[in-house]
């Protein structure tokens, strides 16, 4: 709940904030909250941004340690139990958590047989990864927006405590999946049709002339088509998650805001936030498998050596 | 929203839980379901058999029943006519002993009653004779007589 002390802008800018560990430069001027110089740093300094500006200072030499630990801590937790369970898995009659995991992986296999006709073991394990790790950190997007940031507020004893709950709100986790997606489109592009299959993909490809003379001139058109295409699958991966579950997250801020605000607005409000939970499962669980069902699409096209035909 | 370190956190944590997904759940679940699917699989084709099987049985019983039915009718058949046959040869056999014996009889009768004739007729000629002898003692002789009481006596 916004505290009396906060004003609306305020509170929804606490709640964007990550909890940032970096490095501030070498005679950074610290403002204390009035706005008045507090310290001034002699030297570079790794420490926690005690403000939005603080952690835009940082740079890149910094981590938002609620996003890791959000999403490192969802990550081990499902693949823990998942590990259990299937280390225990038995071909007999399935039961309970057994029955639920083979629900997961049959409906996963299922996709990646119907998108991905080529032979790698590792794909299937990845769309499973990629589902339920996004679907579980999408999640927590339907935990009161204040539940955990207050609590750790209580925790630590102070008040003014940076922490986001849902990783998937961070551009900097949905786009290092989408990077990493378009890492390994690369390198089974390489893997697959060699490095000059893989410039021949870039530089030959969608324009192509049977004269050579021809070709030389289309090379830079075609490259710069490639280049825009290949490098728009990664962040439009990264930011259609990233976008979905950053609006759903503003939302829920606004309608947390109504709560200050009497009895009659609180209530609305409560129904609002209720009816956006309803509609936001829905967005969580699309948004999980469109990743997914992309990332999947995007491997198989990394695989297609066919078409490497027609450039010969 | 400012883009730092977390990126390639969250890269490297990415990349491990793939790892980690295929190491350790991706395996030991598919071998798990591939070996139900097998099993099931395997179920159902034995069904399919013994079902085919059970068939393939029941049309034998019943063949092997008409078969057992055909023969039994036969045998009875068989059995029937031998009945009726020997019985008539043994009426047959009745018959020609009866008659044999009846013939046999007949012809000890009449050998009988042949003797009992020559017999009788001795006897009367003889008893003729010594009747008239008795009542004619006197009055025949018998070197004259004999030819006339010879002749009476075969006519008895």
């Amino acid at each position: 709940m916004a505290g009396e002390s906060q004003s609306t802008v305020g509170y929804i800018q606490h709640h964007l904030t990550n909890l940032t560990y970096g490095k501030l430069p070498a005679g950074y001027e610290r403002l204390d909250e009035s706005g008045h110089v507090h310290e001034v740093l002699s030297q570079d300094t790794w420490t926690l941004a005690h403000s939005s500006v603080e952690a835009a200072a940082m740079g890149f030499m910094a981590i938002h340690v609620d996003s890791m630990l959000w999403s490192i801590g969802l990550g081990f937790l499902f693949l823990v139990i998942f590990a259990r369970i299937a280390k225990r898995a038995h071909s007999g009659v399935p039961r309970g958590a057994q029955n639920l995991l083979e629900m997961i992986v049959g409906f996963i296999d299922q996709t990646v047989k119907d998108g991905f006709h080529h032979k790698n073991a590792m794909i299937a394990p990845m769309a499973l990864t990629i589902f339920t790790w996004i679907l579980l950190m999408n999640t927590m997007d339907l935990v009161p927006v204040d539940w955990i940031p207050a609590f750790m507020a209580w925790v630590t004893g102070n008040p003014h405590f940076f922490f986001k709950v849902v990783p998937t709100t961070d551009p900097n986790v949905t786009l290092g999946m989408g990077f990493t997606v378009f890492g390994l489109m690369v390198y089974f592009t390489i893997a697959k049709k060699g490095f000059m299959g893989f410039v021949k993909e870039l530089t030959l490809h969608p324009f192509h002339s049977p004269k050579w003379y021809v070709n030389i001139l289309l090379v830079p058109i075609n490259f710069a088509l490639e280049a825009i295409s290949w490098i728009s699958k990664p962040i439009s991966l990264g930011l259609r998650l990233f976008g979905n579950m950053y609006a759903g997250e503003m939302i829920f801020i606004l309608i947390a805001t109504m709560f200050g605000a009497g009895l009659v607005l609180g209530i609305f409000a409560g129904v609002l936030q209720w009816a956006w939970a309803v509609f936001h499962i829905l967005v969580i669980t699309l948004q999980a498998f469109v990743f997914m069902v992309l990332t999947i699409v995007y491997m198989a096209t990394a695989h297609q050596v066919e078409e490497e035909d027609q450039f010969h | 929203m400012n883009i730092n370190l977390t990126l390639i956190g969250q890269s490297i944590s990415f990349l491990f839980f793939v790892w980690f997904s295929y190491k350790f759940v991706w395996g030991y679940i598919r071998t798990a379901m591939d070996e139900r699917e097998k099993q099931i699989a395997d179920g159902l084709d034995a069904a399919d058999r013994a079902g085919r099987d059970l068939e393939l049985a029941q049309e034998k019983a019943t063949k092997q029943l008409r078969e057992a039915k055909a023969e039994a009718a036969t045998i009875i058949d068989a059995a029937n006519k031998r009945a009726s046959q020997i019985v008539e040869e043994a009426k047959d056999v009745a018959r020609t002993e009866g008659e044999r014996l009846k013939a046999a009889a007949e012809a000890q009768i009449e050998q009988d009653v042949n003797r009992a004739k020559e017999q009788l007729r001795s006897q009367v000629a003889k008893l003729a004779l010594v009747g008239a002898e008795k009542v004619l003692e006197a009055s025949i002789d018998e070197s004259v007589h004999k030819d006339m009481v010879d002749k009476l006596a075969a006519s008895l």
